[in-house]
């Protein structure tokens, strides 16, 4: 396959960037999306110029660090994959992609292609977890059934792997899904339940002060979402703020 | 040096027990005067460095990806063991310990794997109340599968993504100490180096990826949960940022790097594509629960299939070779990793393989749906005649257990592994070699810990599935924060240790030294080229099968292509600004050496033990042989050339396990 | 309750909120109109009763007046904070691959809403609060004493073609934003569960069968009126 790829490039967060040109040849149907650009990047480097810096580590669609806005959409235009596991058959000899970064104030650009996520970082540190010691004299792990409609409902909101396609995909770059889904798997068992309140307040206040948007329900986020996260987490956490801001 | 493995007295199932009670402890005022480093946030470092900070230290904790959650832990997939016996099936501490112990083919020490069963428990109690979403059953008690090399059921699971979820534990444990400051994280930071000041650890030099900045970090003990090793084959499951560097640097100043050769090949991954390949996928092994591996019998089929004349689907069932089953009646498809590995690659050798490149065997889950099927008619009261019904529920029911994986291999294969059986094919998975380390978790430079992948460890020369996340989790919140804080408890006077001394300036110098030479060298080659030449050096002569000859060929080489390497490498872009090429150069570096030392730990090692496997030295049947005079650790002590290494040997000691043949048939 | 308003989510359950507000205020309205159609003197008296009932005028009126304003600034606040979380926008943006035109819309068609309704005002509000309050005429008879005013002044109304069109096309974006906001207010209220499932299909009929309704009264007026 031949195609055209039009890419962003950006030196560093200082300096603005813009839209490449670069056209690639030779190109196996049977290649991941990342190798794709790994061939361009070698022809980069022996041509003399700079490789397109992108960020991607386990290659199989589980740690998150890959992003691209891929032809307007959030790892393009696969579902429930990750960049690093779209394949170029996908594609069609002679397209044009344009190849952007996640883009959100909240996600301020590092270079090229990748984004600085860490705001999602902070608002786990605000909420994002039960407070338990390590003892080896915690309950044993049986003395508290869960049902397995809860347990699997809280596995399906635990999945998420904080890729940020959600905040990516909307329009208004809001965070809500990542938190929702966050905030739900807790808000579905049990041991979440102590610091239910104060974790909702304290993790929607971070994610509002990061700058992300607010929700306008437009549902693209689910659309996007690598890992399928339902938008029914976000209700949840709506009604965990509701719920918590009664209660204090 | 000799080694001491300070494995402490008395019975072995009172070992951990008396020595946690004979440590000594720093009081909780003090703790807040020691720092420590802790590199890496993958289970092992993430749950240390989470516990060392609940425990009062100051931790600085490092990590090369943007976020701790990222950590290559974050990929397995099938589950984490314990002895917890919830399924009543006859499982125990001692269980639990005998498999590790012969999983690993009697090449780990009796102790450590101990003490290891006997927190595994802990482990499970301690994520369940950190909000793990494990698997539960209907009654909302926890579940259990079963995984290979066992005939119990002790592994716990979270759907196909148990490594996601012990880590977002993990990490959130990190995040409420990160929150309340205790733990100071460096995201985007990569070891470059560790300092040894008057004999001990005392920090570490980093550089910051995104600025290029080469930063001095200095504490009263350094803990390296870095990883295993399996990029130096290039292609493995291992991330792409996977390395061994801080392993490496630690090994170059003075800490002894153990059974380097020992290797996992996991037998159920995602054959090779093409030469555009950069990584391999792993599909988890506990399909091997419900999947049947097999070949064509006749070779003539298989020449058919790979050339893609026949359909699978077209074979009968008395012309199909179910090779594990055949070879293995006990345990069937469910034998050890290295074992199915090998028989894999066996056929395949032998001209039976089934994709194109004759290097793939089939996973089939007919079977399985045909029986789930018709087990769910049973329950619900259908008919179990009607063939088009039993196949329906039977893909829902392998949809709702491996529903994720079917679907990751459809994405990357493109055929539908619900209607033909999958190919798979071995690949590198894990290293059970690494830093060796003493009881304490303690290297040969004292105040450097090592733990999880990054150490020796527990699995002798195979690791059971479901193991390695046991073991980074025990490391982690178990085992080291009592360890280490012996060690500290002498330094409760030291006060913050400078990082303007001699040692921090020769360490910084010496990584300056090494990216200046990247950057200005202007060869003519990308860092890739080399990794890829290394890791077909390995594969083809390191790889599941190893022979004399072609050990001292690949030390040969490796040493050739690394000074071929700091010849012609070209390194794009400038040391100061992000420059991923420049993180790849130092990573290849460090993986040329180590390669060179693990083919000569493989060419001293003259017999067969689990990864390790010879090729003078097999059964008649062609089973791995050990041998009596082997039964110890190799320990190599840097000394310049990797060649030049020089071996230390700790004898392993087996005083409650009869050292047997390894037999799972 | 400290700071709920000013967190991201409790400004969205207030949007939601006022939204329920103004969706039973739409029923209601076209309650009362669509009586218009099948009996004008049944029509005259429930206007003059909403015309000048205290409780009517002076309680309920303002509080509509409010959720109306409440609705609008909130939405424009939101959108402004909105579009400035992403202050460079993408080069190749595909919206329709994600989601509605609706769902990304609500600004526009809420917009042109508020336009509608400034007109709206001028055009029916105003003339009401004229004859009330300024001129002081609460007898809601007309001129001539003949009758209730009401239904002759509405058939009026829609003698102009641009005032139909006018009507036609601000009902048509109410449909829009209805289409996205019904279901989108639920879901703001953390109302996501088996029922809701069923409310979806309830809030498509909602946001079609209303404003749909509202220009069948406009066009029979039009095509059946006397004048």
């Amino acid at each position: 396959m031949n195609l055209t790829l039009q890419i962003w490039r950006q030196e560093n967060a200082k300096t603005e960037g813009k839209i490449v040109e670069y056209p690639i040849q030779d190109i196996s149907p049977d290649m991941s999306f990342l190798e794709m650009l790994d061939v361009l990047n070698r022809q980069l480097i022996t041509t003399g110029d700079s490789p397109v810096a992108f960020d991607h580590d386990c290659r199989e669609g589980i740690c998150g660090s890959c992003s691209l806005y891929i032809n307007g959409e959030a790892h393009g235009p696969d579902r429930l994959v990750t960049t690093c596991q779209l394949h170029m058959r996908k594609f069609k000899d002679g397209d044009t992609i344009f190849i952007e970064p996640f883009r959100a104030e909240a996600f301020p650009v590092i270079k090229d292609l990748i984004v600085d996520r860490s705001a999602f970082d902070r608002i786990q540190h605000a909420g994002g977890f039960i407070s338990v010691n390590t003892s080896g004299n915690t309950q044993d792990g049986n003395s508290i059934p869960i049902s397995k409609h809860d347990a699997d409902e809280a596995m399906d909101a635990a999945t998420c792997i904080g890729c940020g396609a959600c905040v990516a995909s909307c329009k208004n770059s809001s965070a809500m899904l990542f938190v929702g889904a966050k905030v739900s798997q807790y808000a579905l068992l049990p041991q979440g339940q102590i610091e239910a309140t104060d974790r909702v307040q304290n993790m929607v206040a971070q994610m509002d002060l990061e700058g992300f948007g607010n929700c306008t329900n437009t549902g693209a986020c689910e659309v996007e979402c690598p890992k399928g996260i339902s938008l029914e987490n976000i209700a949840r956490m709506n009604r965990e703020l509701i719920k918590a801001s009664l209660k204090s | 040096m000799a080694l001491d493995s300070k494995i402490p007295e008395g019975p072995l199932a009172d070992k951990w027990t008396n020595h946690k009670n004979n440590i000594n402890l720093v009081n909780p005022a003090n703790k807040r005067l020691l720092d420590v480093i802790v590199v890496g946030t993958g289970l092992a470092g993430g749950s240390a460095a989470a516990t060392l900070a609940e425990l009062g230290y100051n931790v600085k904790a490092f990590c090369f990806q943007d976020s701790p959650r990222r950590a290559h832990s974050i990929a397995a997939q099938g589950g984490i063991n314990a002895a917890k016996n919830y399924q009543g099936d006859g499982d125990s501490t001692y269980r639990l310990f005998y498999d590790t112990v012969k999983g690993g083919d009697y090449r780990s020490r009796e102790a450590n794997v101990h003490r290891l069963a006997e927190v595994s428990t802990n482990i499970i109690d301690q994520c369940v109340a950190q909000g793990v979403p494990f698997a539960r059953d209907y009654g909302g008690l926890l579940d259990n599968r079963s995984f290979g090399g066992v005939l119990v059921s002790r592994t716990f699971y979270a759907k196909g993504q148990t490594g996601q979820q012990l880590l977002l534990g993990a990490y959130s444990a990190m995040n409420r100490q990160i929150g309340r400051g205790k733990i100071k994280m460096y995201n985007r930071h990569e070891m470059l180096d560790v300092v040894v000041v008057d004999g001990k650890a005392r920090g570490i030099i980093a550089r910051n990826l995104v600025t290029g900045e080469i930063e001095r970090h200095s504490a009263h003990a350094v803990v390296l949960g870095s990883g295993g090793y399996g990029n130096v084959f290039y292609l493995s499951t291992n991330a792409m940022g996977s390395n061994v560097t801080a392993a490496w640097k630690a090994h170059k100043r003075g800490a002894y790097f153990a059974n380097p050769c020992y290797t996992q090949i996991h037998p159920t991954c995602i054959p090779v594509s093409g030469d555009h390949q950069s990584k391999l996928t792993l599909m988890s092994e506990s399909l091997r629960n419900d999947g049947r591996i097999w070949v064509p019998k006749n070779i003539e089929d298989a020449k058919a299939i790979q050339n893609r004349e026949l359909k699978p689907t077209d074979l009968t069932e008395d012309q199909r070779d179910y090779f594990l089953e055949r070879r293995y009646p006990a345990f069937g498809n469910l034998v050890p990793r290295d074992v199915a590995s090998r028989a894999a690659k066996e056929r395949c050798d032998a001209g039976f393989g089934v994709n194109k490149t004759g290097e793939a065997v089939f996973l089939d889950f007919a079977a399985a749906i045909l029986r789930y099927g018709k087990e769910q008619a049973h329950i619900k009261g259908l008919d179990e005649d009607d063939a088009s019904l039993i196949q329906t529920l039977g893909k829902d029911l392998v949809k709702s257990k491996y529903g994720n994986l079917f679907q990751m291999y459809e994405k990357i294969v493109d055929e539908n592994p619900y209607e033909t059986p999958m190919m798979i094919y071995p690949a590198v998975h894990y290293t059970m070699g690494g830093v060796w380390v003493d009881y304490n978790l303690q290297t040969t430079i004292p105040g450097l810990y090592a733990i999880g992948e990054a150490n020796f460890s527990e699995h002798g020369a195979n690791r059971l599935g479901a193991s390695a996340l046991m073991q980074g989790l025990a490391d982690g919140y178990f085992v080291l924060p009592y360890t280490i804080g012996n060690y500290l408890s002498d330094d409760i006077r030291t006060g913050p240790i400078s990082t303007d001394t001699v040692e921090f300036e020769e360490a910084e110098a010496k990584v300056k030294s090494e990216i200046n030479h990247f950057v200005n060298n202007k060869g003519t080659k990308p860092v890739d080229y080399f990794h890829k030449r290394l890791g077909k050096i390995m594969w083809n002569k390191c790889g599941m099968a190893r022979n004399e000859k072609e050990l001292k060929e690949a030390i040969e080489e490796i040493s050739a292509l690394r000074d071929e390497f700091y010849k012609e490498v070209l390194v794009p872009g400038s040391a100061n600004e992000f420059n991923e090429e420049l993180a790849k150069a130092g990573r290849v570096a460090d993986f040329l050496e180590l390669g060179e030392l693990f083919a000569k730990d493989a060419l001293v090692r003259e017999e067969s033990a689990g990864g390790h496997f010879r090729e003078e030295h097999q059964t008649p049947d062609g089973e791995a042989q050990r041998r009596k005079e082997f039964q110890f650790v190799s320990a190599w002590e840097y000394k310049g050339e990797p060649k030049d290494a020089e071996l230390h040997k700790e004898a392993l000691v087996y005083e409650n396990i009869e050292v047997k043949e390894r037999s799972y048939k | 309750m400290s700071g709920f308003l000013s967190s991201s989510i409790g400004k969205k359950i207030a949007m939601a909120l006022s939204a329920f507000f103004l969706m039973f205020f739409i029923l209601q309205h076209f309650a009362i109109n669509i009586l218009s159609v099948i009996n004008p003197d049944t029509f005259n008296e429930v206007s003059h009763f909403m015309g000048t009932n205290p409780l009517v005028q002076f309680a309920l009126q303002p509080v509509l007046i409010f959720g109306v304003i409440f609705h609008f600034a909130m939405g424009f606040v939101l959108e402004f904070k909105n579009k400035s979380s992403r202050k460079i926008s993408y080069a190749k943006n595909n919206g329709n691959a994600n989601s509605t035109w609706m769902s990304r819309n609500m600004i526009y068609s809420g917009g042109f809403i508020l336009v509608f309704l400034v007109i709206h005002f001028i055009d029916f509000w105003i003339p009401e609060l004229n004859i009330k309050y300024v001129v002081g005429d609460n007898s809601g008879l007309l001129e001539d004493g003949s009758g209730y005013r009401y239904f002759e002044e509405l058939q009026h109304k829609f003698v102009p073609l641009w005032r139909v069109g006018l009507y036609c096309v601000g009902f048509i974006f109410l449909s829009l934003h209805l289409l996205h906001g019904f279901n989108s207010a639920f879901q703001s209220v953390g109302a996501n569960n088996k029922f809701t499932k069923s409310l979806k299909g309830f809030g498509i009929a909602y946001a079609i069968i209303i404003p749909l309704g509202f220009i069948v009264i406009a066009l029979f007026h039009f095509f059946n009126n006397t004048h």
